[in-house]
């Protein structure tokens, strides 16, 4: 479980987060949806402390990692994987070394179960025969799936995925809901999803929060959320320019 | 009156709190040499890219250099009747200052402003964040062995300037103006001793390090957006060229 206790970050003289509370059940997708600019990523890069918070704590297994040493946070980002907006794979390498990445760098496996590894990855996302290829040379939605095999070749106890979907056409949007949700069902990782792709992103989440104004407005399960009375939640699921969110 | 006052003060500690920043960088990044695992492949990847590509443009503008220094120390000596000690006036030139400084000058726009600009897009695409999440510290993964590599490249780009620059004098100076080539290599030999050598190598090695250290430093610092990567370049290649000029100036008054 990974809980959330009054998070607050400035930039500048921009507050993003004013005391986000959330709880995020372990083994359960909780989707953080919100208008862009709401600090929706800002949150999550806290989540593994890519981002560390002016006031507040992340709390993993109960301990605080926003207070934590290099080594000490380095142990607990293994626990993590992370696929990131852009995928962020290392343009210096093919996609199979990206892949291998994790493991070169963390475990002292032999190159021979690396490699058995590496291809079960790019096999179980759809990138079976692609690994000789450049980040360059390859689309947006074969990176990200990429990105995804990358994440996950460690088979990591949490997964956060920040705007999975975005740039990328509905149908391919679709397919790497659809594999997030198929490699949920395999290796049951606590997921966290930001994403303002509703409601698409609904039909893989177990739980959805919503960040406005830099906090949480509202949490719950899905269909709560789908009948919620928030005028906030409802505002925004009925992309209503008029309402207590203040859109321009 | 009080917000210029208070302008002055903001400016001031910002660049207080930068010049920090930029120091801890540097020991941050030595820090991790010494802690496994020890990146002895990146380090050799960056040997290549830092000295090995950067040799042609380091013996087109040793050539050059040498022989403008060739014709234009023929001329000046001439007029003294001193001709034959154009050996010793070009290889102390070029040993103590130009060798240093413009082979300096040639690696930072080579290579230099392709590694701040490399890493300001890593930085910009969220590849050093994925490092980060990838429980792999990029400073040891991407920082010191490019300042290792620059500290060993360095000295051997100059030492091959140097050669390259007196042999390009001896071609305009003894083939081309007819100074006696015994006189060329007997005035050098008696005028170059150990220090001038050992000055030219110190600053070889120290500008290894300015334009690592300062390349590095702006492309990891980079603004997060497309403009940064350009912005990082920039404010490297410049800062490298000032900050080379400035620590010859005073590497030079120290061994003089």
């Amino acid at each position: 479980m990974i809980r959330v206790i009054d998070l607050h970050k400035t930039f500048g003289k921009q507050h993003v987060l004013r005391g986000v509370n959330l709880d995020l059940e372990a083994g359960k997708i909780t989707t953080i949806i919100g208008g862009s600019g709401s600090g929706k990523t800002v949150l999550l890069k806290h989540l593994n402390a890519l981002l560390l918070p002016d006031r507040g704590s992340v709390l993993i297994g109960g301990k605080d990692i926003t207070r934590l040493g290099q080594t000490a946070l380095n142990d607990v980002r293994q626990k993590f994987g992370v696929l990131f907006q852009g995928a962020a794979l290392l343009d210096s390498m093919t996609v199979y070394d990206n892949v291998a990445f994790p493991l070169r760098e963390r475990t002292n496996l032999a190159e021979s179960v690396i490699e058995k590894k590496v291809n079960e990855s790019l096999a179980e996302v759809g990138l079976s025969g692609m690994g000789y290829k450049f980040p360059a040379e390859v689309s947006g939605g074969m990176k990200k799936r990429a990105g995804l095999a990358r994440a996950l070749v460690t088979r990591p106890e949490i997964m956060l995925f920040d705007e999975p979907t975005t740039g990328l056409d509905p149908l391919l949007g679709k397919s790497i809901h659809q594999l997030i949700r198929k490699m949920h069902g395999t290796f049951k990782f606590t997921g966290v999803i930001v994403s303002h792709d509703i409601p698409e992103v609904f039909r893989i989440s177990d739980r959805i929060a919503m960040l406005a104004e830099g906090t949480i407005t509202a949490v719950g399960s899905t269909e709560e959320f789908m009948e919620s009375k928030n005028p906030v939640v409802r505002q925004f699921l009925q992309g209503e320019v008029e309402g207590p969110i203040t859109v321009l | 009156m009080p917000s210029f006052i208070g302008q002055i003060g903001r400016y001031a500690i910002q660049n207080t709190v930068d010049t920090g920043r930029t120091f801890l960088f540097l020991l941050s990044a030595f820090a991790w040499v010494f802690r496994p695992p020890i990146r002895i492949r990146l380090i050799v990847h960056h040997i290549r890219t830092i000295g090995v590509e950067s040799l042609s443009v380091v013996i087109l503008s040793g050539v050059f250099t040498g022989m403008v220094m060739g014709l234009q120390g023929y001329y000046s000596l001439r007029k003294f009747n001193a001709e034959n000690f154009l050996g010793s006036a070009v290889a102390l030139g070029i040993l103590r200052e130009l060798g240093p400084v413009l082979s300096a000058f040639m690696v930072t726009g080579r290579t230099g402003s392709a590694m701040a600009a490399e890493l300001a897009s890593m930085k910009v695409s969220e590849q050093i964040d994925a490092l980060y999440s990838m429980a792999v510290n990029p400073i040891q993964y991407l920082v010191s062995p490019r300042i290792i590599a620059g500290l060993i490249s360095m000295p051997l780009l100059t030492a091959i300037f140097d050669v390259v620059a007196i042999y390009g004098a001896y071609v305009i100076g003894v083939n081309l103006l007819g100074v006696s080539s015994g006189s060329y290599f007997a005035g050098m030999e008696l005028s170059v001793v150990f220090k001038d050598v050992l000055s030219g190598f110190l600053k070889s090695v120290s500008f290894g390090l300015i334009i690592t250290w300062i390349c590095c430093y702006k492309g990891f610092n980079a603004p997060p957006m497309a403009t940064g990567v350009g912005q990082a370049t920039t404010e490297s290649v410049v800062l490298c060229f000032v900050m080379i000029l400035v620590w010859n100036y005073f590497m030079t008054s120290v061994m003089l």
